[in-house]
């Protein structure tokens, strides 16, 4: 029984596609989201692309498998990729201060850039404002696109408190460094002379006393240094920010939302859903990770547990009639629960048969018929029946609100991804799911 | 038993929920607990369902035996309002400060300072007193950032030191990090049985370790039920298809014979047995990787029917019930 979307998002054209040239993936934390985008960028490669994947924090085991645990904060070509189409995999891992660096010592002369880069107030901007990482993220990407040296460029969004950080962080930080106190705090003198500036300068004066009073002259004084420094350096970050924005906004531009079949996943990508088309980025469609289901969907869960109960109920009546022979434990199957089963259970109902205690201690309790084996195969079958029930009807509830939404589904893998191989089988699925 | 419980754990592992069955549980009994949210999300109210919050202490729940859970949702720039009238006494001029950007200007610019705020916030309402000298709070549970933050976050006076090297907010830098450090913080982290969040609550860990943060205990959440366990998996790979199919039969699920609807059962339901097994070896894997940390571990189980307000409180007797109250 799987899941039969009302829109399916068959990633392969998208993929294959030479005018897509970027895939972002986004969604809540803990969803797969690194994951799918390494799935994606592997899947294109192998399929004739030349990618370039930027992950923001792979597993240790994915990035070292993939060969970019090493921090260098540059485009690593990825051995052990099938290149029989001629496509290429290239992969990065994002780091958000050499990042911030880099954009410093691009624009400033080396004096200027030592200065910056030294100040304290830009060492806390650049390793901790709220919204550096995705702002880095951003930046980055334009920086990849910008080179032109590859097909696709596949990336992946931080884990920010709320998915929308990451469209909101670029615009923060602009219209902060842009911002109508930056100005006052960096050229009082010229305002001042200005007619209908008083006010503001007044404000000026009591404020910077304030903050003064607050932080300390010196903090004030090394964001006013720091301030200055950049503003001459940069031309304005809201203008990067909005060449950011456009970019997003690019007919070669595709979002896909991951998330998983649960509720606060599925909220936090239906508010991205309707955040988007606001916003006017061109959503691909919904990549639903961890999917489960069933080669034996017939069978329902509560039928799974009837039948678990008969074979328990027909062992007590077996033993009851002295043909306790083939059995080996004396315990109910209600005991399921406890992994610790060598120690003697609570005595079940018949636990005064004979036949049941001898054999008991020479198993010492661990055996198991094949009957209760089978009463447990049926209660791990009604446990996943339930569950997928469950993801039904979460899925459900977002394909109702947002019919328009296209969804890619992925199969659940028992374990962790983290190698190529791993990589391989999550593509496979993703195109499978659609 | 510390007064301030601070939760952390990496995002997905559900630290908000845990941060609000302990503030329960701690409650239980007549106590009074604060649940403190630091990040905006609104999270404590969507658990409790309720409207969103204010910044304002709130009573959001009852726990058994009177015990009473209020709420408050810190937001940094209000926070700076607060402190900024409770010592400078700057009603009107605190809005004009806003309209300029200032406030934005000092809780987002710079994290330290925003943290210091928050941080501060919940250390004053450990400390308050109401008037008989009682404690107004038993405890204080926050929800914090998330485990790859919560060093610095906390660490705010190394944050603030390269900032502020005086003034008030060195000084409230300075009060709060004592409380910190304190054996009156007990910092816990939520995981989950899997690769990632096990690996960062190790290195979470000894993040707090080395800043000398006191780490707690590590509350191991959305635990699934055994179903099947070693000897039930051994048998697995060794019991005839047959008899299974003969067991399935005499259960009532239709004919054992080959292609029969009982026969036919056999290899998915064997199928999933051995995704479980993959799965079991896993967890069993990370937990131990979890116990080698020495710290107080605690399960908390999955929520079969998904997570809802009386799945809290089951979430909160059972903490109680493994003693961590």
């Amino acid at each position: 029984m799987s899941l039969d979307p009302v829109r399916v998002l068959d990633v392969d054209p998208l993929l294959d596609d030479p005018k897509t040239r970027i895939v972002v993936c986004c969604g809540a934390g803990g969803v797969g989201k690194t994951t799918t985008a390494a799935a994606l960028g592997l899947r294109a490669a192998e399929r004739g692309r030349k990618v370039v994947v930027l992950t923001i924090d792979p597993a240790r085991r994915l990035a070292q498998s993939m060969g970019i645990d090493a921090l260098d904060n540059t485009p690593r070509r990825v051995k052990g990729v099938d290149d029989s189409a001629d496509g290429e995999l290239h992969a990065m891992m994002l780091d958000m201060k050499r990042t911030f660096d880099e954009i410093v010592e691009a624009h400033a002369d080396p004096e200027r850039a030592a200065a910056i880069l030294g100040n304290p107030f830009y060492q806390s901007l650049s390793a901790g404002f709220a919204g550096t990482q995705e702002y880095m993220a951003m930046e980055k990407l334009g920086q990849l696109r910008a080179r032109d040296e590859w097909d696709l460029i596949v990336v992946d969004t931080p884990p920010s408190r709320s998915a929308l950080d990451f469209l909101d962080a670029p615009k923060r930080l602009g219209s902060f460094l842009d911002g109508r106190l930056i100005r006052l705090l960096t050229a009082p003198a010229k305002l001042g002379g200005r007619a209908g500036m008083k006010f503001l300068n007044v404000g000026m004066s009591m404020m910077t006393g304030t903050l003064g009073k607050l932080l300390g002259g010196q903090l004030l004084k090394d964001v006013q240094t720091f301030v200055a420094a950049m503003d001459t350096t940069f031309g304005g970050f809201r203008t990067r920010a909005d060449a950011t924005y456009k970019l997003l906004q690019a007919p070669g531009t595709a979002f896909l939302v991951v998330a998983a079949p649960e509720r606060d996943a599925l909220r936090e990508a239906a508010y991205f859903v309707e955040r988007l088309a606001a916003e006017h980025m061109p959503l691909a469609g919904l990549v639903l990770n961890r999917v489960h289901d069933s080669g034996a969907a017939q069978l329902s869960a509560e039928r799974a547990l009837a039948a678990a109960e008969n074979l328990t109920e027909a062992r007590i009546v077996d033993q009851e009639a002295g043909k306790a022979g083939l059995r080996n434990s004396p315990d109910t199957d209600d005991s399921s629960e406890s992994p610790a089963s060598a120690v003697p259970e609570a005595p079940a109902p018949d636990a005064g048969s004979p036949a049941a205690d001898r054999i008991d201690a020479e198993g010492a309790g661990t055996a198991r018929t094949v009957e209760q084996l089978t009463a447990g195969l049926l209660r791990l079958h009604a446990e996943r029946m339930r569950l997928l029930f469950r993801e039904q009807r979460t899925r459900d509830r977002f394909t109702s609100l947002h019919p328009e939404v296209a969804v890619a589904e992925v199969a659940a893998l028992p374990g962790d991804v983290h190698d190529l191989a791993g990589l391989r089988d999550i593509g496979d699925r993703l195109a499978a799911g659609s | 038993m510390s007064r301030l419980q601070v939760v952390s754990g990496k995002g997905g592992t559900g630290k908000t929920t845990v941060a609000a069955a302990l503030a329960l549980a701690l409650a239980t009994e007549g106590k009074r607990t604060l649940l403190v949210e630091v990040e905006g999300r609104q999270g404590i109210a969507q658990l409790f369902e309720t409207e969103a919050l204010p910044y304002e202490e709130r009573k959001i729940a009852v726990a058994p035996g009177g015990g009473e859970v209020f709420a408050l949702a810190i937001d940094p720039e209000l926070a700076l309002l607060d402190y900024l009238q409770m010592f400078y006494k700057l009603g009107g001029a605190g809005r004009a400060l806003k309209k300029l950007g200032a406030i934005d200007f000092a809780t987002t610019i710079a994290p330290g300072l925003r943290d210091v705020l928050l941080t501060g916030k919940a250390c004053e309402a450990v400390r308050r007193k109401d008037k008989t000298g009682r404690f107004v709070y038993d405890y204080v549970v926050m929800d914090a950032p998330p485990t790859g933050r919560i060093t610095r976050f906390l660490n705010v006076n190394d944050e603030v030191a390269g900032l502020a090297k005086m003034g008030p907010i060195h000084n409230q830098a300075q009060a709060v990090m004592r409380v910190l450090k304190s054996r009156e913080t007990a910092v816990h982290l939520v995981a989950l049985l899997e690769e990632m969040p096990v690996q960062e609550t190790v290195d979470g860990a000894s993040e707090l370790r080395a800043a000398k943060l006191p780490v707690g205990r590590i509350i191991v959440n959305m635990v699934r039920p055994t179903i099947l366990d070693e000897a039930d998996l051994a048998l697995t790979r060794e019991a005839p298809r047959t008899a299974i199919a003969k067991s399935l039969s005499a259960a009532g699920l239709g004919g054992a014979r080959r292609g029969g609807v009982a026969e036919r059962l056999v290899e998915p339901l064997l199928t999933q047995a051995d995704e479980y097994a993959e799965r079991y070896a896993l967890e069993r894997e990370q937990r131990a990787v979890l116990q080698e940390l020495g710290l107080p571990l605690h399960e908390l189980p999955l929520l079969a029917e998904g997570l809802d307000l009386a799945g809290l409180y089951e979430l909160a007797t059972e903490l109680r019930r493994q003693g961590i109250s």
